[in-house]
């Protein structure tokens, strides 16, 4: 978060971000040494750590650095990044259930993936390639559509919804008429896995990732001028079109880069920004704090899909229950708190 | 001519425009039922089809028109209006245009229910999906409320919305889980889930017609209380409605609307979306015009996409729930970059 985002908010509430970030940022480290740690090949914490630092040689660093460190970053860079996207998405349109998701560039993805599978035989380069080219064809139209002299945050949202709508049923029908196994392969991806996450994908989407989060503390003071509403925004000499725009497309491709690798991971884009509004209690949303909680979010989604259930389980599904059972929690607490 | 040219215009919001609204809606609805009835996958020409609905016709024609298409039509009829009415009462109550009737938890808990129930219990029929569709419904929205409200009408619509879409998220991600790791669950319910009239005898639409038309009454009662609480829930007060009740009677109608169509159809969500929104933009704000609008352009648009479904991929048959999209989605879009755009 900037200092200037900072300085606007109360002290008390400052005081109350620092402290979440940090504990957060704790969690992270623990659940991070935890993935690092688990697995069908035993590894103790003290090899992980010599491993990490480089005074460790042979198989176990081989397990921990080539094997599970991919997978384990990529959690939380993953995390992080649709979590950004969603508070730009609900920050822009001032809408709690703006998310990627619901704009098409999930199900956009998805289209892609499964036309990759079902029509060209899909080797994962071509899923990959797929569902990027279906993510974003999905968002070029929606632009395209809800561009009228100016990206309203509204229409934008109701072109998404309509888009996403369209491609949904196109899904549903292709996995109706595919074959049972094929289906349940395409569903399992659908729904946002890690497994197929290598080094060899997670180091370029990561690098990605980075050079889009960079970009983004510039803009965010006046992307906060919008959460006051177009008006008061301008009024304060942001320029709203184009403060959208810029916005809206960090987070379409933040979106896309995770998606492309580990499909449509839901929810963490909806929830971490919503959770981490509540733990703060800041009005505005928190984009640094919400990136720490959606990599906290994915990384233990993670962990429990591959270590605590016995079935093979997509992340994605592990994601939206933990999300929304965090996030109904939190909100029972915050009525008694009220009460 | 864009909206805002003939939005000013006098006529727009007369009664004489609200009359034509409302008799072409009527022509359409009546069309979408007449078309339902007359076009099929068995082909039965339309003499035929009048003939047997006036007592004539071949055993077979009876038993497509009577057996099969009416019941079907009934229950396009039925979901169609109960989905159209819980859209423009949640968007009303929620204030937020991307608001549908699943926002409650309602699909959310059906599906949960169906999928127990035909990995657990074996229950492999549609009209043994309408009770576990129901309850899981009314489980859910129940808990959506509790929950949700918990702060009082103070905490405002958001906190319910937010609440909704957590609580259906978790219910529709152990959906998800039980679905992939269970195949012959995944394979019904990815049947399921698309929305589908195929089968929907009089046996499914009976048992919830009741629920149904006790929804409609509440809606239409809740209107005019809508009206005020748009202005805001201080406004409302002032204006002497009890922002309280409100809400709960339209929840209790949402409930029973949108948990009886689940039961009977699957989820067809995109209806209760799309739905208000075009009555909202071509008639006006009024919560009166647009639940009586909707009430009758669900149907219209539920019976349109159904048997465009029949036809479109002979021999085999398209669900409603995919029509729908196709039929709605690009109305929603025209409308949505000719106005300029206002969201309730």
């Amino acid at each position: 978060m900037t200092r200037n985002a900072l300085n606007r908010m109360s002290p008390a509430i400052s005081a109350r971000s620092g402290l979440v970030g940090l504990g957060v940022a704790a969690i992270i480290v623990v659940l991070l040494l935890l993935a690092l740690t688990l697995g069908d090949f035993p590894v103790t914490p003290a090899e992980v750590i010599g491993a990490v630092t480089g005074r460790l040689d042979g198989l176990p660093r081989i397990v921990v650095l080539e094997w599970r460190l991919p997978r384990a970053a990529a959690a939380v860079l993953f995390g992080a990044a649709l979590a950004v996207a969603g508070a730009i998405f609900q920050t822009v349109t001032r809408n709690p259930l703006a998310s990627p998701d619901i704009i098409g560039l999930a199900n956009g993805s998805f289209t892609g993936m499964l036309v990759a599978l079902l029509a060209l035989g899909g080797s994962w380069p071509l899923l990959t390639a797929g569902s990027l080219v279906g993510g974003l064809l999905a968002a070029v139209a929606i632009y395209l559509l809800a561009y009228r002299g100016g990206l309203h945050g509204f229409r934008f949202i109701v072109v998404g919804i309509g888009i996403s709508a369209m491609l949904a049923s196109v899904n549903t029908w292709m996995l109706l008429r595919a074959e049972l196994e094929t289906a349940l392969f395409a569903s399992a991806w659908g729904a946002g896995t890690l497994n197929a996450v290598t080094a060899a994908t997670a180091v370029p989407a990561g690098i990605c990732i980075v050079v889009l989060l960079v970009l983004l503390p510039p803009i965010v003071p006046a992307v906060r001028q919008l959460d006051l509403g177009d008006d008061s925004a301008s009024a304060t000499g942001v320029a709203v079109g184009r403060t959208r725009l810029t916005a809206i497309t960090l987070a379409v491709c933040l979106v896309s880069v995770v998606t492309a690798v580990a499909g449509p991971i839901a929810f963490v884009a909806l929830a971490a920004p919503q959770i981490t509004r509540r733990l703060t209690g800041s009005p505005g949303i928190p984009f640094a704090l919400s990136g720490l909680v959606g990599g906290a979010l994915l990384l233990c989604s993670d962990l429990i899909a591959q270590h605590l259930i016995p079935l093979t389980v997509p992340v994605g599904v592990v994601t939206v229950v933990l999300g929304g059972g965090y996030l109904v929690w939190l909100l029972i607490h915050e009525s008694r708190r009220r009460a | 001519m864009p909206y805002t040219a003939w939005v000013g215009t006098a006529w727009v919001g007369t009664a004489w425009f609200r009359t034509a609204w409302f008799g072409i809606g009527v022509v359409v609805l009546v069309a979408a039922v007449g078309l339902s009835i007359v076009v099929g996958a068995n082909p039965v020409h339309p003499g035929t089809v009048l003939d047997t609905l006036l007592g004539g016709g071949t055993a077979e024609s009876r038993f497509v028109v009577w057996d099969q298409r009416l019941p079907r039509t009934a229950a396009g009829l039925t979901v169609g209006a109960a989905l159209g009415v819980a859209g423009a009462l949640i968007q009303a109550f929620t204030r937020n245009p991307l608001a549908d009737p699943g926002i409650l938890g309602v699909n959310a808990g059906a599906a949960f229910f169906v999928a127990v129930g035909i990995t657990f219990l074996g229950v492999t029929s549609p009209s043994g999906y309408v009770w576990l569709a129901c309850a899981g419904a009314l489980v859910l929205t129940v808990a959506v409320y509790v929950i949700g409200s918990a702060g009082g009408p103070a905490a405002g619509p958001v906190r319910l919305t937010v609440t909704g879409v957590a609580i259906g998220a978790v219910f529709a991600g152990l959906t998800t889980g039980l679905a992939l790791t269970h195949p012959d669950t995944f394979d019904r319910m990815r049947g399921w889930s698309a929305g589908s009239l195929l089968e929907r005898g009089m046996d499914v639409v009976l048992p919830v017609l009741p629920l149904v038309l006790v929804g409609l009454v509440l809606a239409l009662g809740a209107a005019r209380g809508l009206n005020s609480i748009a202005l805001g829930p201080d406004v409302a007060r002032s204006q002497g409605v009890s922002v309280r009740r409100i809400q709960l009677v339209v929840l209790a109608a949402v409930t029973l609307l949108a948990g009886s169509a689940t039961a009977v159809a699957g989820p067809l969500v995109f209806v209760g979306l799309v739905v208000p929104h075009v009555v909202r933009w071509t008639l006006g704000t009024d919560q009166r015009g647009i639940v009586l609008g909707s009430l009758l352009l669900g149907p219209s648009l539920v019976l349109l996409s159904d048997v465009l479904g029949r036809v479109a991929v002979l021999p085999s048959e398209m669900p409603v729930g995919i029509v729908t999209a196709f039929v709605g989605a690009p109305v929603l879009i025209a409308l949505a970059r000719r106005r300029s755009a206002t969201a309730l």
